[in-house]
């Protein structure tokens, strides 16, 4: 391991700043400052992580796409270097099955068209009535009962859970228990132990619902895979952590965009008017792009290893080199997004990098998409009067889980 | 203008059927792109171009004829 003192020899970096980076309280909405100015000055930079390794920080936005579509860097998280985001993670990769979360082309392309079908475009926009339906009765219910109320009881969380548990095939009844589970095993504030238990938990209750689907399909996700495995497409394990993937990256990700994104929406109200007032879908599109970009909720890092040296910004990422790329700082690099700090609506947000980047870009942004455009273009018209019930000063930032979001958001009408 | 796309890089995340959906469709068992239009007219470019900018696997390029 390098010598991290400053100064400590003639040609040794200076101080290697820790990551992920402390936020601003004050300003809990931007990225952690000290990213800025890394993103002007070195923008490959060596930052020190929870095991002390020094994987490289990417923080502009051109460098991100042309490193997160290079086939030398890869996603294989086997590998002995390979800049894990916790010591969970770590202990658990040389057990975890090949996924598409952590292998390359060609075993990747093919685990990946092995699980698209659900998510393709014209699929997920048929969903749009239901999705539409399902929130507007979770508003009913909000507005019939108590206010102020908690928005992430009353909708941001019970939403994503509605619509993936319908589209998998797994009993809504059982969303307690797989929120929970879910959360914790992506708490990094939790003991390696402790997160094993919640994945463990979840990978039997996933493998005892897929047995139920092989004996007795139905019109869901999960029975789709059911027959791939008995066509011998797909091993029965493969469609297990699938499943289990998919219902964790589900919720808590869309739960999180609703909340954070009503947050900032309340705290830019000239912002809000504009959606409130806007019937038209392509604004309405725009605005959840932009949402995405100002928010970029994914704020651990996406994590690679170099399988070759690569040169970049008149520096060599060396082979076995851990990579990490914030997608904050792409996200609110001036050279892509002009006045990135601002939340813009109506500017051209869509090349963001809040999805990642590459052929591992998130396999379900177009449904999260389809319901963050439901949600943001019906919750402001119908309760148009909607405002803060605490001070923001006074949220409970969740600052250790995979997203970075609050724990509770109380609103009044 | 011709529209190229390079299918084994293809990932099938369908951002080119969001951007330019009278360029591009979805193969319905895996979701992976289908070029409809190889040479779209002006007025679609502006789509392609988009298509060819948020395609996560740049697997789409448009070239000069």
């Amino acid at each position: 391991m390098a010598d991290t003192l400053a100064g400590a020899t003639p040609d040794a970096a200076p101080e290697v700043p820790e990551y992920p980076m402390p936020r601003d309280l004050r300003c809990p909405l931007a990225p952690p400052p000290a990213l800025e100015p890394l993103r002007d000055e070195q923008p490959i930079a060596k930052v020190r992580i929870w095991n002390g390794s020094t994987p490289w920080l990417i923080t502009r936005h051109a460098d991100q796409r042309a490193l997160l579509t290079d086939p030398r860097v890869s996603n294989d998280d086997h590998e002995p270097d390979f800049p894990h985001v916790n010591a969970h993670r770590a202990a658990i990769a040389p057990h975890t099955p090949k996924l598409i979360t952590n292998t390359d082309a060609p075993e990747h392309t093919r685990l990946r068209r092995s699980v698209n079908a659900p998510f393709l475009v014209k699929r997920i926009e048929a969903m749009r009535p239901a999705i539409q339906k399902t929130v507007d009765d979770l508003i009913d219910t909000m507005l019939a009962g108590p206010n102020p109320a908690d928005l992430l009881t009353a909708l941001a969380l019970p939403l994503p859970s509605l619509v993936i548990a319908d589209l998998l095939g797994v009993p809504y009844k059982d969303h307690g228990f797989f929120q929970e589970n879910s959360n914790r095993a992506l708490d990094s504030s939790l003991t390696a132990e402790e997160a094993s238990a919640a994945s463990r938990a979840l990978g039997q209750y996933m493998d005892t619902l897929f047995r139920e689907k092989l004996d007795n399909p139905g019109d869901d996700v999960l029975s789709e895979m059911a027959g791939r495995v008995k066509a011998g497409e797909m091993a029965h394990q493969e469609a297990v952590n699938m499943g289990v993937a998919m219902l964790i990256a589900g919720h808590e990700t869309t739960a999180t965009m609703i909340s954070l994104g009503t947050l900032a929406l309340l705290q830019h109200p000239d912002q809000l008017a504009l959606l409130r007032e806007s019937d038209d879908p392509k604004f309405i599109a725009g605005a959840v792009e932009e949402l995405l970009r100002y928010l970029s909720i994914v704020h651990s890092g996406l994590r690679r290893v170099a399988k070759e040296d690569i040169e970049i910004g008149g520096q060599v990422i060396r082979e076995g080199d851990g990579i990490l790329f914030d997608l904050h700082a792409a996200n609110w690099d001036p050279q892509a997004f002009p006045e990135s700090e601002r939340l813009d609506l109506s500017r051209p947000a869509r090349q963001h990098n809040a999805f990642g980047y590459g052929p591992h870009q998130c396999l379900g942004q177009n449904l999260a998409r389809l319901e963050l455009q439901v949600v943001y273009g019906t919750l402001y018209k119908r309760v148009p009067t909607l405002s803060l019930a605490a001070p923001i000063e006074q949220l409970p930032f969740n600052h250790t889980g995979t997203t970075y979001g609050v724990k509770c958001l109380p609103v009044r009408w | 203008m011709r529209v190229e796309l390079d299918e084994p890089k293809c990932v099938a995340s369908g951002q080119c059927v969001m951007a330019s959906p009278e360029v591009f469709d979805q193969r319905e068992d895996d979701g992976v792109a289908i070029l409809l239009e190889e040479r779209p007219g002006e007025e679609l470019l502006d789509g392609v171009r988009e298509a060819v900018a948020i395609c996560p696997a740049a697997a789409i390029r448009l070239v000069e004829e």
